[in-house]
């Protein structure tokens, strides 16, 4: 293992939040067991005051999950230096097989986290908590993939060696060879695009549909979701290449780095940002039938939807002002 | 929008002036606080910052340096490997360097003399370093003298003195004549210290490395990258070290910070029964709270890093210097470059507010959950 200070870091804070989401689910078993809002016993009342508790937890572990996220990068992208072969994050995080799953694992949890707090969001607007049970029932399905992400993380750090020889972000994500990465790697520009734009083209589509009339709703949520894929394949694809100026660099992360301005860490929040309000708007259609959140559910969903078309304006302007800005072409414009 | 706002105003005007009711509590809480931000970002400041000097300083280093091993330790390797490595394909030059390290008994500590590549010294003639000159008060036209191998006295005139800009790396130094070296060292003029290999692409460096070591079996090549590499993992491994030890310190930290805030006074108490039976709801109490806890961890963060910035790169980090440089009788007097890298701030974030903040969280629900009616009647 290195002895990094981050790396402490890391793992000291993916233990707190374990350990804080574990102590959380605790509570949310004895509300699924035992919630009974017509009841006035001690232990309801008990149980009402713990939701105080657990929506604290989780609204703190959302922002310290993010600010982890890209301290995890930033590390791994500090300690490429270490390793032969590695030229950035890409190279530190494929040391062993446990870098990539805990940065999966990484934006899930947050993905996750995020929509918690939107069903509490809606659930705490009125005062018979319609969705109490449900929200735990999720909750628990989280804290299992949170103490997996530490777990991992752990793993990975405690089996980083200095003298491992990997692979930097050329070979990696290099279009010939047949890996998951390369595949994605190599797509092609023009198909790439294409997808890109219509990807980005239904979900305004289909967002200012539901916005203005209310309907296609769950359309929109899973065309935000695919777009939100579709991003990440077209940032490593070929987004990344108009970035860098250069043919064949695919990394994602070089990105976040001075010589581009920071600009990934916009690119990447504004990203998540999108993706989390716009699940959040299907996540909370199946609540629509319930009486007492028929006045606030729309409007919570249509603030999420104008969040989510936002986020993703930004994201997207940046990278089209970027496709038209630069001297440099893959042989198309940026219009295909 | 502004309804919420205007709420957290008005929240955040209420935490102040309960902050200012309490003032001693709080105050200790900000001097610990801010004391093991410190201590922390000292550490952290100070590694960052010998790495950084040492990759300044590698930066001029030879690309490849090749030595020949004898029993397993260094040894003067033949000139005549020179020729041999000047043949390899790839390679634009390969020169011999002359250095040594003298025990001075007069002031106790070790000397690195060297023969310069660039300039060229007159025989009899040194020029030594700003720490040399320093500390046994010798200046130019001044005499020095050295004990041979042979135990034969030999005496020099002081040509110059080093600028003290490069003091980091040549505090210690003494350059002389190829001639006098190896008068003083009883080296024969087929022998050198080490041979330094130019290549014409530095991407072609490992390869040749591995064609010297695979045409003379006896030498060790060692490429710059490798030097920074440990440079590197030993400083983030000291300061890894330290963090480790200050864990403690962490620790004793959280418990401090979970005991005061969850040491409810009678006061504080009847405070929040009061607020909740005027109708505060305890998600109100909750955010109370936690503006108290994000406005002592902004004021202790920033002073502990203010402080912290002072120590290193001001006092040239006089409580850590001894432990974290090593140790040597001419250490150069020597300034830190000051930086300030928001990942060394993120970093210390993650190591200090973080755990401060997940620790008061349960604390500050409980005493949001008072109950107005029991804290009155008592």
């Amino acid at each position: 293992m290195i002895l990094h200070p981050a790396i402490i870091a890391l793992i000291l804070v993916s233990l707190l939040i374990s350990g804080m989401v574990l102590y959380a689910s605790f509570f949310g078993i004895r509300i699924i067991r035992r919630w009974d809002i017509q009841s006035g016993s001690e232990e309801q009342l008990a149980l009402e005051r713990s939701t105080y508790l657990i929506s604290t937890i989780l609204s703190y572990v959302l922002v310290f999950q993010i600010g982890s996220l890209f301290l995890y990068i930033y590390t791994a992208d500090n300690l490429h230096r270490l390793f032969v072969g590695a030229m950035c994050a890409a190279g530190t995080l494929n040391v062993n097989p446990y870098g990539y799953p805990t940065f999966l694992l990484k934006i899930l949890n947050f993905i996750l986290a995020g929509l918690w707090l939107i069903i509490n969001y809606t659930d705490n607007q009125v005062f018979d908590y319609p969705l109490i049970k449900k929200k735990y029932a999720l909750l628990l399905f989280i804290a299992p993939l949170m103490v997996t992400e530490s777990v991992m993380q752990t793993l990975y750090f405690l089996g980083l060696k200095g003298d491992v020889i990997t692979s930097c972000c050329g070979s990696l994500f290099s279009t010939e060879r047949s890996s998951v990465s390369s595949e994605i790697a190599s797509v092609p520009v023009r198909a790439g695009m294409a997808g890109f734009y219509s990807g980005l083209a239904l979900t305004f589509f289909l967002g200012i549909v539901y916005w203005t009339r209310g309907k296609l709703g769950r359309l929109f949520s899973l065309a935000s979701g695919v777009f939100f894929l579709v991003s990440c394949v077209s940032l490593i694809s070929f987004l990344s290449l108009y970035f860098y100026e250069l043919p064949t660099h695919h990394c994602p992360f070089c990105i976040l780095q001075r010589e581009y301005g920071y600009i990934g860490y916009l690119l990447y929040g504004t990203l998540l940002v999108g993706v989390v309000s716009g699940l959040g708007v299907g996540v909370l259609m199946p609540f629509k039938g319930i009486k007492s959140l028929s006045r606030s559910l729309p409007m919570i969903q249509k603030r999420l939807t104008l969040i989510c078309l936002v986020a993703y304006l930004i994201f997207a302007g940046i990278s089209i002002y970027r496709l038209m800005s630069t001297d440099f072409t893959l042989g198309v414009s940026f219009l295909f | 929008m502004a309804v919420w706002i205007e709420k957290q105003r008005m929240i955040l005007d209420f935490t102040l002036s309960s902050l200012m009711r309490r003032k001693g509590k709080n105050i200790s809480l900000l001097l610990v606080y801010t004391l093991v931000v410190f201590i922390l970002g000292s550490a952290m400041f100070f590694t960052q910052a010998m790495k950084k000097e040492a990759a300044l300083i590698l930066k001029d280093a030879p690309e490849m340096v090749v030595q020949r091993l004898l029993q397993g330790r260094y040894a003067p390797i033949p000139m005549g490997y020179l020729e041999k490595i000047r043949k390899i394909r790839g390679v634009i030059s390969a020169e011999a360097r002359l250095w040594g390290y003298l025990y001075d008994s007069a002031l106790g500590a070790n000397y690195t003399l060297m023969v310069s590549r660039n300039t060229t010294i007159p025989p009899e003639t040194i020029i030594i370093g700003h720490g040399i000159s320093r500390s046994r008060r010798i200046y130019p036209r001044d005499m020095m003298a050295f004990r041979a191998y042979n135990g034969a006295i030999h005496t020099f005139v002081v040509q110059d003195v080093l600028s003290s800009e490069s003091e980091l790396v040549s505090s210690d130094l003494i350059l002389l004549s190829e001639a006098d070296y190896r008068v003083l060292f009883g080296l024969s003029a087929e022998q050198a210290t080490d041979l330094v290999v130019t290549v014409r692409n530095p991407k072609e460096l490992i390869t040749i490395a591995n064609k010297i070591s695979e045409l003379l079996p006896d030498t060790r090549p060692i490429i710059r990258d490798e030097m920074v590499r440990t440079y590197d993992s030993v400083f983030d491994w000291r300061g890894g070290i330290v963090v480790v030890l200050l864990m403690m310190a962490i620790l004793a930290f959280v418990i401090f910070a979970w005991e005061k805030a969850s040491g409810l006074s009678a006061e504080e108490r009847r405070e929040i029964g009061i607020l909740k039976a005027i109708g505060w709801e305890t998600g109100d109490v909750i955010t109370v709270r936690g503006y108290e806890g994000l406005l002592v961890s902004f004021f202790s963060f920033s002073l502990g890093i203010l402080l912290a910035y002072a120590h290193i790169f001001f006092s040239s980090a006089f409580l850590f210097a001894p432990a974290l440089k090593g140790w040597s009788v001419l250490y150069p007097a020597f300034r830190l470059t000051p930086f300030l890298d928001p990942y060394q701030i993120a970093v210390l974030f993650f190591l200090t507010v973080v755990p401060y903040t997940i620790t008061t969280i349960v604390p500050s629900w409980r005493a949001a959950i008072v109950d107005p009616d029991s804290v009155m009647r008592t």
